[in-house]
């Protein structure tokens, strides 16, 4: 009951911590689905540099992000960033790099060969083979992997509050510190919707993307 | 919490070429040189007995619970696998999904706020972070065998219980372990955030060295924690590969 | 027109490469389907694909109406050949309307024409435009998803068109109903269409021309009657098998291999007076028939020796009869379902145009053997 009174009397500072929050995930992601997907289409010329670069993007993502944001301390700080705002963005888009260039460049190298083939036939160039054909088929998977990446960096994000990136992590940590109940779950409540309610809105975004002809062919 | 949901998939594509260690090795290199040009390493390494003390505390912690997790979640995935339970299977795996999706320091909080502080919430926190990737890759790897397979082993006059163990499980065991794997990622992510409910581990030197801005402190945490996690993937990666028989073994 | 001049492919190491297609001369003339026929690996496929230079050919030219393609863009190259493939590959991601427009979109044409073009395909091969326009390739049945595959290379109205195995993932009874279809649809176009098969009998049956390929190397080039008649050697006899002869039945129209020099006789004609006209006409057997003109009966010219009496007492009634417009498989298989030894052949209103015995039939297919 005390927790409900706590939520409803400060909705505002949680609205904007929630902002906060949307804003740093949104831009980083929005930042690595830039760099990803090209990533993702262009290793797919060769196997061993897709293989090497999935390796390394895989070993990114195991470093915990705790463990991560201490590391980029040194690094950041010469340019003044050492905490805040800016290595939160730039974990986020390390660790969004794994998702977004694995499943685009699985959905590239899945496709039919035969569409392939029929398209390059026809007389497409690459690059109308890529955005006739090619992308249209790998976008469910590709949105998969965006999906998953926010997901992930909705909870990264979080931790983030702990070098001072702002956002709902900040109730957890308040919580934590001072011993309050309240804005600890508060915290943890308000996180956690936020990442389900992204998960449900961006799986309604992958539907809207995806051709008809296509869907319900991919379920991930 | 920095691990991957996303490992969950079958993690077919994580290959390990010749190039790629090398690199990492350069780097790494590059790194090591220049934490002992700056003077970095030397005052690292004044925290030599505290590492090797919370090293030791960060695997227990993990071994606890990702043990658990997996003694608890595979038994559960194979329940709901059965076709007595097929009705509740599937929304029961929905559930799961969406439970998938709440991050672990949310969990820790939750923890904490049910259990207060210490190893008993820490555990109870990560286990909980980690077993839903065991309970749905097992599900997901039995009701992937092929159904031709279960009928010939019927058909051969196998009982329920042989089936499961002789032909079911085998085939699925690929899945299986792709899910504890990232299981235990998840949780080795996750173990440097149970010192703020307590519970000690590699976190103490890392957030205490960032709110103290001690640099070097912090990097005494940060290091062995990354090298931990990338490791205990690695040793895993490699347990599957291994573990799991050729002629169902995709990496192999 | 195509012409393969030289033709030459090999892959792998120069100093020690494997040669898919060896120095391949062929020529096609417009609107003449040329079936690339042979075991896998033969390098028939390889040829095909370095007409539209999917493959690059390693040396020799490919001239289509006269004009080196060496010397066009390989993309627009391509654009103004059509393509058909096993695999039928229409996009799924697109409608079928998208799925036909691809090539004409990609020279941009105006829109409204193009979908107006899409349309009338459709209703060439009797798919209604609106109802299948919007539809997505997944909600077609495997049949109608291969004749919206050969629309699509239709679309752009090229001259010449390239079939890899086009009809080679359906089942065998729409095979060939869609290969009737191909084949009506042949003789408005008149495409100039290179086809690859495997299949012996679907060569014989599309192909003015057939091209016989071995280890990369045109063995043969001939028409479907020429080569069944004289292969030229023996891997060509083996591959076209030990029947191929029966396979010729089908290319030899009853109008060319029957006898129209059949007599007939009135029912009250003595059986006497119908053998002396046989004999003296050199006939096995007289014909009687109706007002029309259509056979009734038959009275041959064995059982005329045997009898006497009137020819209605001794003739047998016409069991069967082929169109002139058949082949000579069909006769055959008349005639041996109505034990007929001499079938009649008969015009578009049913009336007796000749007659088909099986020595004629022996005669038309060795004719062909030593001439």
């Amino acid at each position: 009951m005390e927790i409900v009174r706590f939520i409803i009397d400060n909705l505002d500072i949680i609205g904007a911590r929630a902002i906060e929050h949307i804003s740093i995930v949104f831009l980083a992601v929005g930042i690595a689905v830039a760099t990803a997907v090209p990533i993702g289409i262009a290793i797919t010329q060769s196997k061993s540099t897709a293989d090497t670069v999935l390796y390394l993007a895989s070993m990114m993502i195991t470093v915990p992000s705790i463990a991560l944001f201490g590391l980029m301390i040194p690094l950041l700080s010469p340019i003044g960033h050492g905490i805040g705002y800016v290595p939160a963005v730039v974990a986020v888009v390390l660790y969004s790099q794994l998702p977004i260039i694995r499943n685009t460049y699985t959905a590239i190298t899945n496709v039919d060969p035969a569409l392939r083939e029929a398209a390059k036939g026809m007389g497409m160039s690459t690059w109308q083979r890529l955005r006739q054909v090619e992308i249209p088929l790998a976008i469910p998977v590709i949105m998969a992997g965006v999906r998953t990446a926010v997901v992930m960096n909705i909870g990264v994000t979080a931790i983030a509050a702990y070098i001072g990136a702002g956002g709902l992590g900040t109730f957890i940590s308040r919580g934590i510190s001072q011993s309050d109940p309240r804005q600890l779950v508060t915290g943890a409540l308000a996180v956690s919707l936020l990442a389900i309610a992204a998960d449900l809105f961006l799986a309604l975004v992958q539907r809207l993307l995806t051709s008809r002809g296509i869907q319900g062919d991919v379920t991930q | 919490m920095s691990a991957p949901a996303i490992l969950t998939t079958p993690p077919q594509e994580r290959r390990r070429p010749a190039l790629a260690p090398v690199l990492v090795l350069v780097v790494l290199a590059g790194a090591v040189a220049w934490l002992w040009s700056s003077g970095m390493a030397e005052e690292i390494l004044t925290y030599s007995d505290d590492i090797s003390y919370l090293a030791v505390q960060h695997l227990e912690l993990v071994a606890w619970a990702g043990g658990l997790a997996i003694l608890t979640a595979v038994p559960v995935g194979i329940v709901l696998s059965r076709p007595a339970f097929r009705a509740i299977s599937e929304a029961a795996m929905q559930v799961f999904n969406i439970g998938s999706t709440v991050p672990t320091l949310a969990i820790l909080a939750l923890s904490m706020t049910l259990l207060g502080i210490g190893t008993v919430p820490a555990v109870f926190g990560l286990w909980a972070a980690t077993l839903l990737p065991i309970v749905r890759n097992t599900y997901a790897g039995l009701r992937a065998v092929p159904p031709h397979l279960v009928e010939a082993a019927t058909g051969m006059g196998m009982t329920p219980r042989q089936v499961l163990w002789r032909v079911e499980l085998p085939n699925a065991l690929f899945v299986i372990f792709g899910g504890i794997r990232t299981a235990l990622a998840i949780c080795v992510g996750s173990a440097p955030l149970v010192f703020l409910i307590g519970a000690g581990g590699l976190g103490e030197l890392i957030f205490t060295g960032i709110a103290l801005d001690e640099l070097p402190m912090m990097m005494a945490g940060a290091i062995p924690t990354a090298l931990i996690a990338v490791l205990v993937d690695f040793v895993f990666g490699q347990i599957q590969y291994h573990l799991v028989p050729r002629g169902i073994n995709p990496l192999r | 027109m195509i012409r393969l001049e030289n033709l030459t492919k090999h892959f792998g190491p120069a100093h020690n490469p494997f040669v898919a297609v060896d120095n391949v001369n062929l020529d096609l003339p417009t609107g003449e389907i040329c079936v690339l026929l042979g075991p896998s690996g033969c390098g028939k496929t390889t040829t095909m694909k370095m007409i539209n230079r999917l493959i690059q050919p390693t040396s020799g030219k490919v001239f289509i109406d006269g004009k080196d393609t060496g010397t066009v863009d390989a993309i627009e190259l391509r654009r103004s050949i059509g393509y058909v493939i096993q695999q039928i590959g229409l996009f799924p991601n697109k409608t079928i309307e998208e799925n036909i427009c691809v090539v004409p979109d990609l020279l941009g044409w105006d829109r409204r024409k193009s979908r107006m073009r899409a349309k009338e395909l459709l209703e060439l091969v009797g798919l209604q435009p609106d109802l299948f326009l919007k539809r997505y390739p997944k909600e077609l049945s495997g049949g109608q998803q291969q004749r919206v595959g050969v629309l699509r290379a239709l679309a752009a109205d090229p001259p010449v068109m390239l079939m890899d195995e086009p009809f080679g993932a359906i089942d065998p009874i729409n095979r060939e109903v869609i290969q009737e279809e191909f084949l009506k649809m042949q003789k408005t176009i008149r495409k100039t269409i290179i086809f690859v098969s495997h299949d012996l009998d679907e060569a014989v049956k599309m192909a003015d021309r057939i091209a016989i390929f071995r280890g990369g190397k045109l063995e043969q080039y001939a028409t479907p009657d020429d080569l069944l008649a004289r292969p030229a050697n023996s891997f060509i006899e083996d591959f076209l098998g030990s029947d191929r002869a029966l396979k010729r039945l089908r290319l030899i129209p009853v109008r060319n291999a029957m006898q129209t020099d059949f007599i007939t006789v009135q029912n009250s004609d003595s059986v006497e007076s119908a053998l002396e006209r046989m004999r003296s006409s050199g006939s096995a057997a007289a014909f009687v028939l109706d007002a029309e003109g259509v056979p009734q009966s038959l009275l041959s010219a064995q059982v005329a020796g045997a009898r006497s009496g009137a020819v209605a007492d001794h003739a047998e009634p016409v069991k069967g009869a082929v169109p002139v417009s058949g082949d000579l498989r069909h006769a055959v298989s008349l005639m041996f379902a109505h034990d007929m030894p001499l079938l009649p052949c008969v015009d578009e209103g049913g009336r007796l145009a000749g007659v088909m015995s099986y020595r004629s039939i022996v005669h038309n297919l060795g004719h062909g053997e030593t001439a």
